[in-house]
C-alpha cells in the first residue's frame, strides 16, 4: 500500500502549477549534503530483535557529570511531573479541536500563562511557542508589527552576548524578510554590553534584544539598557532564562516601564535535556500589545449559567482566520512540554523555584572558585553571574573539554567557535543537581590535566 | 444616504469637499458580526488607494479595510477604540472610521454608486 497519497499525474499537475519542470527542480535551494541520500530502510525487526538492538544502542551511553548548560540546564525533576504529564488525559501536543471540550486542557494552558505573566512580572502570556530561539525570532516580527509606524521598523539591535544558536535561528528567519540585524559588541572587561558605548538612534532601529543573563551567564544592566531603548524610541525584548527569575529582577520591571516583550526557553521548568529538545519557548507582553501576539492565548470566561469556563480567545490573530495576514504560522505547539512546565512549577511554588535558582547560583559559584584556583585557568569577566561562568585555560579548550570526556566529566561549552578572541575558553554550569563531591571531582581532574600537560610539555621541551 | 460611494470591498466614502469620511458598508458589518476590536490608521499617513490602512476584527472574523481614495489620513475615529460596537449600530453615521484628504479627487469617478455597489452584492 502506497503511504504517498499523490499520483503521478497530480505531482505533474502540482509541479506544473508552481513552474517546476521536477521535484528536484522544487528542492534546488536546499543544498544537497542536506538532502537524504536515499530511503531504503532495513526490514522490520521483531520486538525481540529490536529490543536486544535498542539495549545494545543503550550501552553505549555514557554516565557523564554534567557541567555543560549554554542554553539547556540540567534541574532536577520531580518524579511526580512526568507521573502526571504522563497521563493519558495530557497525552498530547496539540490544543483540541473544538477546544472548548476540553476543559481540562484548557485550564492547563490557562494556569501556565498566569504562571509565566507573573513569572516575567508581564500582563500577558501566550500558550507556548516553539522553543526559546523561535520564540526570541517570534517576538521580533511582533515588535516589528508593533512599530510599524516608524520609517523602517525593520531595523533590530542584538548583543553579541546572545546565544549564538538563538542568532543563528534569528538570521534563518529574519533575513528573507528584509530584517536588518545590527549586533551590539560587548565590553572584553565585563562581558556585558557596555552602556557607555550605546550608538544614537539615529539609524531608527526599532528593536533592542536583552539577554538576561547573557550567553556567558553575566547579568546585565537591564534596568540603564530599557530606559535607554526606550528613550530612542524602542521596543525592549527581554529573553531570559525562567530559573533565573527566582532570583532576578522580572522583566515587566525592568527601568521605568519595564521590557515590552519577554521570551525565553521552557527547558528549564521540568524538561529532560534530551539531545537537545524537544523543548519549548514562552512569550509574554503587555496588555496593549496583545493583539499583535503570535500563538494561542486561553482566555477565562464564564457560561451561559455563570459558571467559569476557559476557552480560546483573541483567535482573529492567527491563520484560520486571519489566513496569509495572521499574525503567526504558529499554531500546533508543544503542550505536552507545557503540561510538564505547569506541574513542575505548580510543586515548586515561588519559593521552591527561588531555592532552586540560589542553589544553582551557590553551586556554580563553589564550582568557579575552585577552579579558578588551579594555576592558569581565570576568570575574564569581573561581572556578577547567575549560573554560568567564562572561565579561560592555559591551553586548547576543546583538548581539555575532551580529555575531561574521557573522565565521564562533560566539561563545559566551548567559545572559540563562536567567539574568536576567547579561543582557550569554557562556559561552565553547576546547577542545583552537583554535589560537592562532582565539584570536587571536576577540581581534580581539571588540575591533574593541566598538570600533566605542563609536565609533559617540561619533558617535551627537555626532549628537544 | 448623502451622495454615498462604494468599494467592491465594501467600504463608502462620502465626499466633503476635497476631505472625504471612510467607513464600511452595512452590509459589511453584518457580515462581520459584533465587531470587538478596531485597528485605526495613524493620523497624516499618506495612503494609496488599495492600501490596507485599517483592520476590523469581530468575534468571529478579522478583515482589512482598503483606502477607497489616495490621500493623507486628516482624522480617525477614536470613539471606534472605545467602543467598536458603534460600527454595528451606525455604519453610515458614527461608525465612521477616517477621514482623507484627497491627493486624486479624480479618483471618485471610479468608485461604485449604491446601485451598483448592490448589484454587485447580490452577485455573491
Amino acid at each position: 500500500m502506497p503511504f504517498i497519497p499523490h499520483t503521478d499525474l497530480e505531482t505533474k499537475e502540482m509541479l506544473k502549477e508552481v513552474n517546476a519542470s521536477s521535484i528536484d527542480e522544487l528542492f534546488a535551494e536546499i543544498p544537497r549534503a542536506l538532502r537524504a541520500k536515499d530511503f531504503n530502510l532495513p526490514l522490520g525487526l521483531n520486538e525481540m530483535t529490536m529490543q536486544k538492538t535498542a539495549e545494545q544502542l543503550a550501552a553505549k551511553n555514557k554516565n557523564l557529570v554534567c557541567f555543560l548548560g549554554a542554553g539547556s540546564y540540567e534541574h532536577h525533576i520531580p518524579a511526580a511531573v512526568w507521573d502526571i504529564a504522563s497521563r493519558g488525559e495530557w497525552m498530547t501536543a496539540y490544543t483540541p479541536y473544538q477546544a472548548e471540550a476540553s476543559q481540562g486542557t484548557l485550564q492547563l494552558l490557562y494556569e501556565f500563562q498566569t504562571m509565566m505573566a507573573e513569572l516575567t512580572g508581564m500582563e500577558v502570556a501566550n500558550a507556548s511557542m516553539y522553543d526559546g530561539a523561535t520564540a526570541l525570532a517570534e517576538a521580533v516580527l511582533m515588535s516589528i508589527r508593533l512599530q510599524k509606524n516608524l520609517p523602517n521598523p525593520k531595523k533590530i539591535i542584538v548583543p553579541a552576548t546572545l546565544n549564538p544558536l538563538y542568532k543563528a535561528t534569528l538570521n534563518t528567519l529574519l533575513s528573507p524578510l528584509n530584517i536588518e540585524i545590527f549586533t551590539l559588541d560587548f565590553a572584553q572587561k565585563t562581558g556585558t554590553i557596555d552602556i557607555n558605548s550605546l550608538p544614537d538612534n539615529k539609524e531608527g532601529y526599532s528593536t533592542l534584544i536583552i539577554s538576561q543573563p547573557n550567553f556567558f551567564g553575566c547579568i546585565e544592566k537591564v534596568n540603564e539598557l530599557t530606559d535607554w531603548a526606550h528613550a530612542n524610541q524602542m521596543l525592549v525584548i527581554g529573553c531570559v532564562n525562567p530559573t533565573s527569575l527566582g532570583l532576578l529582577t522580572p522583566p515587566g520591571k525592568w527601568g521605568k516601564k519595564g521590557a515590552d516583550i519577554v521570551c525565553g526557553e521552557g527547558q528549564p521548568l521540568g524538561i529532560f535535556m534530551a539531545s537537545g529538545g524537544p523543548y519549548f519557548g514562552f512569550l509574554t507582553t503587555k496588555l496593549a500589545y496583545v493583539r499583535q501576539m503570535p500563538g494561542r492565548i486561553i482566555g477565562r470566561t464564564v457560561d451561559k449559567n455563570g459558571k467559569q469556563g476557559f476557552t480560546l480567545t483573541l483567535q482573529a490573530r492567527e491563520q484560520h482566520i486571519r489566513r496569509e495576514k495572521a499574525n503567526s504560522n504558529i499554531c500546533t505547539n508543544q503542550g505536552l512540554l507545557v503540561t510538564a512546565a505547569t506541574v513542575y512549577l505548580s510543586l515548586l511554588g515561588p519559593e521552591g523555584l527561588k531555592n532552586v535558582a540560589l542553589a544553582a547560583h551557590q553551586n556554580t559559584m563553589a564550582l568557579v572558585n575552585k577552579l579558578a584556583a588551579i594555576p592558569g585557568v581565570s576568570i575574564p569577566f569581573k561581572t556578577p553571574v547567575f549560573h554560568e561562568v567564562v572561565l579561560t585555560l592555559p591551553k586548547s579548550s576543546k583538548e581539555v573539554l575532551n580529555k575531561l570526556l574521557e573522565r565521564n566529566i562533560l566539561g563545559g561549552y566551548p567559545l572559540d567557535a563562536d567567539y574568536p578572541l576567547f579561543k582557550n575558553s569554557i562556559l561552565v554550569c553547576a546547577t542545583e543537581m552537583r554535589t560537592q563531591e562532582e565539584i570536587e571531582r571536576y577540581s581534580l581532574t581539571l588540575e591533574s590535566i593541566l598538570t600533566t600537560d605542563k609536565n609533559n610539555m617540561l619533558k617535551e621541551k627537555t626532549w628537544n | 444616504m448623502n451622495q454615498l460611494k462604494y468599494t467592491k470591498t465594501h467600504e463608502w466614502v462620502r465626499n466633503d469637499n476635497l476631505t472625504v469620511a471612510v467607513g464600511i458598508t452595512n452590509h459589511a458589518q453584518e457580515l462581520l458580526g459584533d465587531l470587538v476590536f478596531i485597528e485605526l490608521p495613524l493620523i497624516g499617513k499618506a495612503v494609496k488607494k488599495g492600501d490596507s490602512v485599517a483592520v476590523v476584527e469581530s468575534v468571529k472574523a478579522a478583515s482589512d479595510v482598503y483606502a477607497p481614495i489616495s490621500g493623507t489620513i486628516t482624522e480617525v475615529n477614536t470613539a471606534l477604540a472605545e467602543n467598536p460596537a458603534l460600527l454595528n449600530q451606525d455604519p453610515y453615521g458614527s461608525g465612521w472610521i477616517m477621514k482623507l484628504s484627497m491627493s486624486n479627487p479624480e479618483e471618485l469617478n471610479s468608485l461604485l454608486q449604491e446601485e451598483d455597489y448592490n448589484l454587485s452584492i447580490e452577485e455573491h
